[in-house]
């Protein structure tokens, strides 16, 4: 089942209030997702030269700065290290590709869940209401934001199989539906170099676009082409670094609604997790029509192609 | 005329007071606030009552209705008017999916555009739409006309039974065994009570007639290709 939802300001007087704002549509969303829930908050844009990871572990108790440290004096660069309960934030100015080299060959146990300029991911297992107030969010600021609640159907219910996924720099997917080509289609991008960290088709989905934009594909006609290379039922939205986009299957077999005003644009499985945002009674309303790309922040989305990642991982951004 | 906000009442309370309302010895007219486009709202309800929802409501609202009057002033979620019996089910916005599914009688009236599967297997019941219908419209649509004054999508009337569909603007494309048919001054005289009945004003020589080629009734070899 799940759910999707997604909300871009267009009124940077809203920023202050994004975390509110999102609360109550991704609480909405429980009776579709109650086992698991995470979103993509895109705030505080790190300067030129450095670069800001999401990093995911089992344990609250981790000690992150300890890994900061180490990361420091190890690669000889700068790192802040910012806790949000079973994940962090680092932001430092060493080489992205070295970082994570650095990090899968001494921390194999931390995740990474989402690397960029500005996205920070946070997921877990457990109702959307906790998970939101397991890492603070509602008191933060921002642009956009993207967020799933979860009905597991195809893999285990676990923190690695929730969404979103993170498909490249400032790049993450949440899915709702179900693929059936996924086995097909992991096994043929593992043999183009794609590693999976989970039996989730989502993370395939992810993993595809990942593998598209590397090849230097356009996001856009990435995800046309996935119109043709994804078999089953899905609604997308793609949280990219300046907005959003949304891509329903030929079908249009999963629920989507959209909704613009002068304030925001949102995307939701169902209207009622827009229906408490401000203005959303006198909102322009529609439904995506079905193998159709909608986006904001278009103007970037062509520029959002560069890919420049040579790890083929799509979990692990 | 009695008020119920949904938001401090709640959907349970809510139905269950209309599904219980006599409007013999009480008011006939009601209104729904906040409807915050939850589902189920003002569902099996079977007399005759006018029940106005205020605002945008989620999925099968106005579902199994019978004899009651249900205006929606905002848009309806998917599945508005699933299984409807008799009685009127008006949106002034835009539907969803599977608008009118599966409904034996009365008029749903869409003002605005319906999305894909409007008309989904429909028995009886009479759809006027104001605007455009999606892909797959009138899919197994046994009974009953669907209006379309706008276009319609991919695949229209596919695998259609008796149900007759009238188009004013384009067909994407027309399904499996859904065939244009003339239209006779009888069909101009039943479209044109369904615009009244539905209150829009348009010319019906503006319309086209489909309905079903009767290819698919029972399976045929020949026919093994339209499938």
């Amino acid at each position: 089942m799940c759910g999707i939802v997604g909300l871009y300001l267009k009124n940077e007087a809203l920023y202050p209030q994004l975390g509110a704002l999102f609360k109550p549509m991704l609480i909405e969303m429980t009776s579709r997702g109650p086992d698991s829930a995470g979103v993509a908050i895109y705030r505080n844009p790190v300067p030129e030269g450095q670069v800001k990871f999401s990093l995911a572990h089992d344990r609250s108790d981790y000690p992150w700065s300890a890994l900061a440290d180490s990361l420091a004096e190890a690669l000889s660069c700068t790192t802040t290290i910012t806790q949000k309960d079973t994940h962090a934030i680092l932001v430092t100015d060493a080489d992205e590709k070295t970082v994570q080299l650095w990090l899968s060959e001494q921390t194999p146990d931390v995740r990474v869940v989402g690397r960029g300029n500005s996205v920070e991911i946070f997921k877990e297992t457990g109702l959307p209401e906790e998970v939101y107030a397991r890492f603070d969010l509602e008191a933060a600021e921002g642009r956009h934001m993207i967020g799933h609640t979860r009905m597991a159907t195809e893999s285990a219910v676990t923190t690695a199989g929730s969404h979103p996924f993170a498909t490249g720099a400032d790049l993450c997917l949440v899915h709702n539906g179900s693929l059936s080509n996924h086995n097909r289609l992991r096994e043929e991008l593992k043999r183009k170099g794609v590693t999976f960290s989970t039996e989730n088709d989502s993370e395939v989905a992810a993993a595809y676009l990942t593998w598209k934009l590397q090849q230097g594909v356009s996001l856009k006609d990435a995800l046309e082409q996935a119109l043709d290379d994804l078999d089953g039922f899905y609604t997308f939205c793609i949280g990219t670094g300046n907005g959003f986009a949304v891509l329903r299957d030929p079908i249009a077999c999963k629920h989507a609604v959209l909704a613009e005003t002068d304030d925001w644009v949102a995307m939701a499985t169902e209207y009622r997790a827009i229906a408490t945002l401000p203005g959303a009674e006198k909102a322009r309303i529609w439904e995506p029509r079905p193998a159709t790309v909608y986006a904001w922040g278009a103007e970037t989305l062509e520029g959002l192609s560069q890919n420049d990642g040579e790890l083929l991982s799509a979990g692990a951004a | 005329m009695p008020q119920l906000d949904l938001k401090t009442q709640g959907l349970r309370l809510i139905n269950s007071t209309l599904q219980n309302a006599t409007p013999d010895t009480e008011s006939r007219d009601w209104t729904v606030s906040n409807p915050m486009g939850q589902h189920a709202i003002a569902c099996g309800l079977d007399k005759e009552l006018n029940v106005t929802v205020d605002g945008n409501v989620g999925f099968y609202c106005a579902g199994m209705n019978q004899k009651a009057d249900v205006t929606i002033k905002g848009h309806a979620g998917v599945g508005v008017a699933e299984n409807m019996m008799s009685g009127t089910v008006r949106v002034t916005g835009n539907a969803s999916q599977a608008a009118g599914a599966t409904a034996h009688g009365g008029l749903l009236v869409i003002e605005g555009d319906a999305s894909s599967r409007c008309g989904i297997s429909m028995k009886g019941v009479d759809i006027v739409v104001g605007g455009s219908v999606g892909h797959m419209s009138g899919f197994m649509a046994q009974m009953g006309h669907m209006v379309i004054c706008g276009d319609a999508g991919e695949a229209l009337g596919d695998s259609i039974y008796e149900a007759i569909l009238y188009v004013a603007g384009t067909v994407e494309s027309l399904g499996a065994d859904c065939i244009e048919k003339p239209m006779t001054p009888e069909h101009e005289e039943t479209l044109k009570a369904l615009l009244t009945r539905a209150g829009i004003d348009k010319d019906v020589s503006s319309f086209r007639r489909y309905g079903s080629a009767r290819k698919l009734y029972n399976f045929n070899v020949d026919h093994a290709g339209e499938y």
